[in-house]
């Protein structure tokens, strides 16, 4: 689904993150992204969803190169993510309403536009219906982290990226919506990646992980993690990836 | 700074409690009691009274409203691009200072003595203090948020009604808070000069040509109601618009 070809990126020519590097997703594949702070994790989210360009190499998605925000494509940043001024229910609709003020014109929307209005149904699915009137500073961080999910989901996305999504929640909440997220994109067939500096959650959320070090990151190391989803870690890899953060972490320049 | 009705209230009482008692210790004709300011205010309303407030508030409501048709597009542009910030930012920086009294002159000389003058003052107190302000806050968006709506679509058109817009009204209502002192005494000083309308030049002719300082006292209520008028209306505004910032 994904193909990452051969790509170079860097905000500064003389200090690339990633250098000719290549990765390939598959449709339906839960995908982690781990790595210390500023090894590049968020820059490879932003390439992916259109919103920074490789300055060598492509990157394309079922099959077309990304030259914009792909409609497809749903995007969820650690934080801000949501309108501060807009209640709930009105962020869940954001992505609607941007639709409807573009008309379906194949560039900021799909030429076919959605039939019919699935906000409700999603609020309603992630359990905000009681703060649905709500401005975001009103509620919980997981109940923003919902709006989020429930935004993206609105727009009926094939692939769904999420930048530290949980980091700021606390462990019950983090948990149940690390479940809730993955049974989401099976039951919806949407591929999935997550980005995350933390090795339990790599291991809770992606059956495959991309392990990120120290830039530029020219080679894709990539750990099998079948057991992801299945409420128990997978203790030998957890060393394996702590082993090789510890070795490169000392080479990664602090954030 | 949203004021409960019932305090405010009480504070007018009080100030024309005062107001009488200085009146009964000074006992002189220019200083006459509300009692009495008070019940010419009424009879004047019936005179003219009210075709100078109606003058005054139509020179200041148009010099605001034509500075936020302006200055808050401006300061959106300016804050939301970097390169446009850096080019004129440092003019603001030179201009934001100066008193815009002294504009007054200047101004009067090429606009002339009309109501053109008068606008443009107004316009020019408020324009620079609601383009900064709406600037600051436009440049203070996280690039975050951003980010987040241009994936799912938005374009410039977007970026303006979903993120811009919005985050500027509070910007833009705290700059008209901060101005109303300022616009209304400008307005005051220029209806001083060849006009025979506005509350200006009622107070100023009542108070030095005829001598009538009742009358001249009910000009000063009248200037007071139309600024405490307009911090009404924009207080109004403030919880109908951004009624976010008052959610905790
Ligand atoms: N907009 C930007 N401009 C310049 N440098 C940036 C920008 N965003 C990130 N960087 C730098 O790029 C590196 C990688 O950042 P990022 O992708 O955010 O890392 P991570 O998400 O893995 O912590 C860091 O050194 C960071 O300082
Ligand atoms: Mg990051």
């Amino acid at each position: 689904m994904i193909h990452v070809h051969q790509i170079t990126f860097g905000y500064t020519p003389t200090s690339p993150l990633f250098e000719g590097f290549t990765w390939d997703v598959a449709r339906g594949e839960m995908w982690a992204i781990l790595g210390p702070s500023g090894c590049g994790k968020t820059t490879l989210l932003m390439l992916l969803a259109g919103l920074r360009f490789p300055t060598a190499g492509q990157i394309s998605i079922e099959g077309r190169p990304i030259h914009r925000p792909r409609p497809g494509t749903g995007l969820i940043l650690q934080d801000y993510g949501l309108l501060p001024w807009a209640t709930v229910r009105q962020n869940v609709e954001l992505g609607l309403r941007i639709r409807a003020l573009y008309g379906p014109d194949g560039k900021h929307a799909p030429k076919e536009s959605l039939t019919e209005n699935r906000a409700p149904y999603w609020i309603d699915r992630l359990g905000l219906t009681e703060v649905a009137e709500r401005y975001p500073s009103q509620i919980s961080g997981g109940q923003r982290q919902r709006t989020a999910i429930a935004r993206t989901l609105v727009l009926q996305p094939d692939l769904l990226l999420m930048d530290e999504p949980f980091s700021s929640l606390d462990a019950v909440t983090c948990h149940d919506l690390q479940h809730l997220t993955l049974s989401l994109c099976q039951e919806q067939g949407i591929t999935l990646i997550v980005v995350t500096h933390a090795i339990e959650e790599a291991l809770a959320l992606g059956q495959k992980i991309l392990l990120l070090g120290a830039p530029p990151n020219r080679q894709a190391r990539i750990f099998e993690n079948p057991r992801a989803g299945q409420g128990q870690i997978d203790r030998r890899l957890h060393n394996q990836l702590w082993e090789e953060m510890k070795r490169q972490g000392h080479s990664v320049a602090s954030p | 700074m949203v004021m409960k009705q019932r305090e405010i209230t009480l504070a007018a009482l009080g100030l024309l409690l005062l107001w009488q008692l200085a009146a009964l210790i000074v006992q002189r004709p220019i200083l006459p009691g509300p009692s009495t300011v008070l019940l010419i205010f009424v009879r004047e309303l019936g005179n003219d009274l009210l075709l100078h407030f109606g003058a005054s508030l139509w020179r200041v409501t148009a010099g605001m409203a034509l500075s936020v048709l302006i200055a808050a597009p401006a300061g959106i542009v300016i804050g939301a691009s970097p390169r446009w910030n850096r080019l004129v930012s440092p003019i603001i920086y030179l201009l934001y200072p100066i008193p815009k009294v002294v504009l007054v002159p200047i101004v009067l000389l090429f606009l002339g003595v009309g109501d053109r003058a008068k606008i443009a003052l107004i316009f020019l107190i408020l324009f620079f203090q609601i383009l900064v302000l709406v600037r600051d806050q436009a440049v203070g968006i996280p690039p975050q948020l951003i980010q987040s709506l241009r994936s799912i679509g938005a374009g410039r058109r977007a970026l303006f009604r979903f993120v811009y817009l919005p985050a500027s009204l509070p910007a833009i209502l705290t700059a008209l808070r901060q101005s109303i002192g300022t616009a209304v005494a400008v307005l005051y000083v220029t209806e001083l000069f060849a006009t025979k309308y506005g509350l200006g030049y009622y107070i100023y002719y009542n108070g030095s040509t005829l001598l009538n300082y009742p009358a001249m006292y009910a000009g000063v209520i009248a200037m007071a109601i139309l600024g405490f008028g307009m911090y009404v209306v924009v207080d109004w505004l403030e919880r109908r618009w951004c009624a976010w910032k008052f959610a905790s």
